[in-house]
C-alpha cells in the first residue's frame, strides 16, 4: 500500500510517517514543498493521501484526483454514511483522507487510525509547548513587575510578590494579568 | 436564557462580511444566537465541515453548494442554499506584459474589446505551443463559470484553446509572479494584493460580465435547515449586516473589523477599496469606482432567485462538469430556498419578491417587480454578450453555444 502524506508542517509529517512505518508500513512518502507537487503525486500513484485539514491546497489536490489521468482516483474517504462517525473523528484531528476506488476498507482504517491517533498527539505536544511559552512570558512579566515595586517603593523581593499577590486578591485577577498591568502602565506613564 | 451555539464556517475572503458582521454588530446575539465563526484554508474542508456536522451552516461557492447536492467528485449530500452572501466582487487578473496588449492598463476597458483581444492572443499562444493559463479558485466555483463565460463570448474555447487550474486564493499572486499562471479570476482581496504587489494588473472584474452574477451564498444541510429553529434568525441577522454593509458611515469600521487576524488577517486599506467598490487596477494608478462591483444587499440582493440555480446548473453542462438532465436540473433549482427566504424575513416587513423565479439578464433599465409586501426595484442585470437566461428553456439556451 503506497501512502503519501501531504502536510505544509514537516514536523507533523515526520510525526505521522514514523507511526506509518513502526506500523510495518514502508511505502510512505511525505510532501511538505507544493512546487511539483503534481507531478511527483501522479509519479507515485499513492493508494491513499493524508492531507492536513489547514493545508490551504486541498481544493487544487482535490482537483488534481479528479482529473488525473496518469493515476487511479483517490476519492474522499468515509463519504458513506455509515462511516461518519470515522469521518468527524478524523476532523476533530485535523486530518483528511483520499482512498483509490477498490482498497478494502479493512486494510485503510489501520492507516487512517494511526493518522488520526498522530494527529492527535501531534497538536497536543503543540498545545503544551504554548503552555510552556505562555508560562515562561509570565513569569518574566511578573519578575518585571516585582523590579519595578522595588525600585519605585524601596521594598524587598517577597514584599513586592506579596504586594502583587494581595492585588490580584482583591481584584480577583491573575498574579500574571496585574504584573502585566502594572509594566503596562509603567510604560504609558514613563518617568512622572 | 442562554442564546443557541451556531457554528459557520468561512474563508478569509471579503464576501464573508455579512456573517462577520452578523456577529460584530450583534445581530446575530439580539435572534439569541451565539454565532462561532470558523475560519478555513479550502473550500475542500469548509464543507467537510458542514456535511460532517462540525458547523451548522457555511460561507460557501455558489455552485459547489449545487455540486454537492448533486454528488460530483464525492456521494451527494443535499445542501440547501436560503440566503445569498452576495453578488460578484470577483476580478481577473493578468500579468502585466499580457495586460499591456490587451487593455489600456490601469482604468476600467470595454470588456467585450478586452475579450477579443485577448483571445488573439490566447490563439497567438497556443499556435505557439503555449497556451495562456488561468487560475481559478475552484473547480465548481462562479469565478471559473463567469471566466469561461467570457471566454466562450470572446471567442475563445476554455477547454482547447487555454488552460484553467484550481490555485488557492492566498497563492495566486505567487503564481502570478512567478509565471505559474497567466492570468486569475478571484474574489477580494486577492485581486488587489496581487496588483500591490505588481504580480499583476486587474483587466475586468465580474460584475462587467454578468452585472448580477451570484457569488458566495448561506450554505445547510438541508435536514438540518429544517430542524433548526435558528436558521431564521440567522437570516434575519444576516439581513441586518447587509443593511450595515452598505451603509457608507460604516465602511471604515467595517473594513478595519475584516481586517482582523481571526477573520481576513489583511490590510484595511485594500479591503476598504473593494467594499466601496473603488478598485486600483494597477500598481500605482489612482482607484477607480466601479457601481456595483460587490453587491451584498440591495434590490434584495440576498434573496436565493430559483433562476440563479438554473444559470449555474447550465454553465455546469456548458462546462461538460454535468451531462444535461431533466431529474438533476430539477434539484439543482431546488438547493436555492426563496421560501426559506421569506418566511424569515417576512417579519422584518422587508421588501419580498413574489416570483421565485425570473428571466436573468433580461433587465435593461430599472423594473418593479411584484411582491408579497413592500416595493422592489431591481437595476439592470445584464450579461455582456446581452444573451438571457430563462430557466424554462435550458435546452435552447444550450443550444445557442452549440452545445445540447
Amino acid at each position: 500500500m503506497r501512502i503519501a502524506i501531504v502536510d505544509e508542517s514537516p514536523a507533523r509529517a515526520a510525526v505521522i510517517e514514523e507511526g506509518l512505518r513502526e506500523a510495518g508500513m514502508r511505502d510512505v512518502t511525505v510532501f511538505v514543498d507544493r512546487k511539483g507537487i503534481a507531478a511527483r503525486l501522479e509519479a507515485m500513484s499513492p493508494d491513499v493521501v493524508l492531507i492536513n485539514l489547514a493545508n490551504p491546497h486541498r481544493d487544487e489536490l482535490e482537483e488534481l484526483f479528479a482529473l488525473s489521468r496518469a493515476m487511479a482516483r483517490p476519492v474522499a474517504m468515509f463519504v458513506d454514511q455509515s462511516d461518519s462517525s470515522a469521518m468527524e473523528a478524523a476532523i476533530d484531528a485535523g486530518v483528511s483522507a483520499y482512498v483509490v476506488d477498490g482498497l478494502k476498507k479493512e486494510r485503510i482504517k489501520p492507516v487512517l487510525e494511526l493518522a488520526i491517533r498522530r494527529f492527535r498527539a501531534f497538536s497536543r505536544l503543540r498545545a503544551e509547548l504554548d503552555e510552556a511559552r505562555t508560562a515562561l512570558a509570565e513569569r518574566d512579566v511578573v519578575d518585571q513587575a516585582k523590579r519595578l515595586l522595588m525600585k519605585r517603593r524601596g521594598i524587598d523581593e517577597p514584599a513586592a510578590y506579596s504586594a502583587l499577590r494581595k492585588a490580584a486578591m482583591d481584584s480577583g485577577r491573575r498574579i500574571a494579568d496585574v504584573a502585566d498591568a502594572l509594566v503596562t502602565a509603567d510604560r504609558l506613564m514613563g518617568d512622572l | 436564557m442562554s442564546d443557541t451555539p451556531f457554528r459557520l464556517g468561512f474563508l478569509p475572503l471579503v464576501d464573508a462580511a455579512l456573517p462577520i458582521l452578523a456577529r460584530e454588530f450583534g445581530f446575530a446575539e439580539a435572534e439569541g444566537i451565539d454565532l462561532t465563526l470558523v475560519r478555513d484554508m479550502s473550500w475542500a474542508t469548509v464543507n467537510d465541515r458542514l456535511l460532517y456536522g462540525h458547523s451548522d451552516a457555511a460561507h460557501l461557492l455558489a455552485p459547489l453548494a449545487i455540486a454537492t447536492t448533486l454528488g460530483l467528485g464525492r456521494p451527494a449530500m443535499p445542501l440547501s442554499v436560503p440566503f445569498v452572501l452576495g453578488l460578484n466582487g470577483n476580478a481577473v487578473t493578468v500579468r502585466a506584459d499580457l495586460a499591456a496588449r490587451i487593455t489600456t492598463v490601469g482604468g476600467l476597458g470595454d470588456v467585450a474589446a478586452i475579450g477579443l483581444r485577448l483571445a488573439e492572443a490566447a490563439r497567438t499562444a497556443r499556435d505557439a505551443g503555449k497556451p495562456l493559463r488561468f487560475g481559478v479558485v475552484h473547480r465548481y466555483s462562479s469565478h471559473n463559470y463567469m471566466l469561461r463565460y467570457w471566454l466562450i463570448g470572446s471567442g475563445i474555447d476554455p477547454d482547447h484553446d487555454v488552460e484553467i487550474v484550481t490555485v488557492a486564493p492566498p497563492f495566486v499572486a505567487d503564481a502570478l509572479a512567478e509565471g505559474e499562471v497567466d492570468g486569475i479570476c478571484v474574489g477580494e482581496p486577492w485581486n488587489s494584493v496581487a496588483v500591490d504587489r505588481g504580480a499583476g494588473v486587474i483587466v475586468a472584474v465580474t460584475s462587467q460580465i454578468w452585472l448580477r452574477g451570484v457569488e458566495k451564498v448561506l450554505a445547510m444541510r438541508t435536514e438540518r435547515m429544517v430542524e433548526y429553529k435558528t436558521t431564521h434568525g440567522l437570516l434575519r441577522a444576516l439581513y441586518r449586516a447587509g443593511q450595515a454593509f452598505v451603509d457608507p458611515a460604516r465602511g471604515e469600521e467595517i473594513a478595519r473589523v475584516l481586517a482582523r487576524p481571526e477573520y481576513l488577517d489583511g490590510s484595511a486599506d485594500l479591503i476598504r477599496h473593494a467594499i466601496s467598490d473603488r478598485i486600483v487596477f494597477a500598481r500605482g494608478s489612482d482607484a477607480v469606482h466601479v457601481p456595483d462591483f460587490m453587491f451584498q444587499h440591495r434590490e434584495a440582493a440576498n434573496f436565493p432567485w430559483i433562476s440563479q440555480a438554473a444559470w449555474l446548473y447550465a454553465q455546469m453542462c456548458l462546462a461538460r462538469h454535468v451531462t444535461p438532465d431533466d431529474a438533476a436540473y430539477q434539484t439543482a433549482q431546488r438547493v436555492f430556498r426563496p421560501d426559506v427566504y421569506r418566511a424569515a424575513l417576512r417579519p422584518l416587513g422587508v421588501p419580498l419578491p413574489g416570483a421565485s423565479s425570473k428571466l436573468e439578464g433580461g433587465i435593461i433599465d430599472g423594473l418593479g417587480v411584484g411582491t408579497t409586501q413592500g416595493r422592489l426595484i431591481l437595476g439592470a442585470d445584464r450579461f455582456f454578450d446581452a444573451r438571457s437566461f430563462d430557466p424554462e428553456a435550458l435546452d435552447a439556451y444550450l443550444a445557442g453555444f452549440g452545445d445540447g
